[in-house]
């Protein structure tokens, strides 16, 4: 059997590299992309839509279907991983340490909940804390890093970057505050619900972009006729890529946390890496 | 006279992927991934595509080296094949 799925690697491998061959060169002038769609890109682009960065105008505006169904099967992916990891059920044991002491307590009866407050705190089972630098360290990164990620976002137009990136490292930031302290730490500062209802917000903020230009008399996705609803008209297709931008972010935030959580803690939202 | 680094840098994604998969600590396999992810963002930043390159570096060996992590530290760490 493994010699049968090694010889099917090879041929898929070599049937790939065959087909290789027949790509045009790196930055071949007469490639069929280059010839037809991207002059109209380079040339047009930022005449039309105000936005330096040619790859957000062409993710945003040009191709947005593209990127609005994408934003969408993000969702879905925070969405499954939810449905399939998700348990409700309450765990039995609890362990929980007594701060000034350090004595950890271990509770078999699910019925008796210490209270956790400054004298007793809640322990994982297989999850030593993290150590006071660690802690010190990533309580002072995270602020900057959530920083730089609403940099990323907001500054799309104009340097890499946009939404998904500035959601994935806003999201990232989250996750560094899971694992540098615990996952109880997260999951009390931001609610599992407020976590569903984001990623909802946040493609429902693109679709009603899109959708809201269909009214003012435009197609779906353009921007342009959202001119009177802006205060700088000339830059409304480049504020459009922004409203859509904020909205994917905002969505991949919420989806990786809630990939995440579920992941490492199996679906208890309780304790994890 | 960028074709040497592209070149070094291929070759390190090639050892990365022959690595991942013949390594058999999950964990190990994972961090390969991450490396991977890096050396392919550095090959899309020689190439010129710098947004392709932060999405690589913020997704590939950010976060989704985080989830196999997660998904390691629920499940086993050793392969059975």
């Amino acid at each position: 059997m493994r010699v049968l799925a090694f010889i099917i690697v090879c041929l898929t491998g070599a049937l790939l590299l065959y087909g290789t061959g027949e790509f045009p060169d790196w930055g071949d002038p007469q490639s069929p992309a280059s010839v037809h769609l991207s002059n109209v890109y380079i040339e047009k682009a930022l005449e039309q839509t105000q936005v330096p960065n040619l790859v957000t105008a062409v993710l945003a505006d040009y191709r947005g279907f593209d990127t609005m169904f994408e934003t969408a099967v993000v969702f879905c992916a925070g969405l499954a991983c939810f449905l399939l990891l998700r348990d409700f059920r309450e765990k039995k044991e609890r362990y929980y340490r007594h701060t000034p002491t350090g004595v950890i307590l271990h509770v078999k009866d699910s019925k008796k909940i210490i209270k956790v407050g400054k004298e007793f705190a809640h322990m994982d089972k297989n999850w030593v804390p993290s150590d006071l630098i660690i802690k010190s360290v990533c309580r002072i990164l995270i602020p900057f890093i959530q920083i730089y990620a609403l940099y990323v976002v907001a500054h799309g137009d104009f340097s890499p970057g946009g939404g998904f990136q500035g959601g994935v490292i806003f999201g990232s930031s989250l996750i560094l505050l899971a694992i540098s302290y615990d996952l109880k730490t997260l999951v009390r500062r931001i609610k599992e619900k407020v976590l569903g209802i984001w990623a909802a917000v946040g493609v429902l903020i693109y679709v009603g972009i899109a959708a809201i230009c269909m009214p003012m008399g435009g197609n779906f996705l353009d921007y342009s006729v959202l001119a009177p609803l802006v205060w700088d008209p000339h830059h409304v297709r480049a504020l459009g890529m922004l409203g859509v931008e904020i909205g994917v972010g905002i969505a991949v935030t919420a989806v990786m946390a809630i990939i995440y959580i579920n992941i490492v803690s199996e679906g208890r939202h309780e304790e994890g890496l | 006279m960028h074709w040497p680094i592209d070149l070094i840098v291929l070759t390190f994604v090639i050892f990365c992927a022959i690595a991942a998969i013949s390594v058999k600590d999950l964990l190990g396999t994972a961090i390969l991934f991450g490396a991977y992810s890096f050396m392919m963002c550095l090959l899309w930043a020689v190439m010129g595509a710098v947004d392709v390159a932060f999405t690589e570096a913020s997704v590939g060996a950010g976060v989704s080296t985080v989830f196999f992590v997660a998904a390691v530290f629920r499940t086993s760490r050793r392969t059975k094949d």
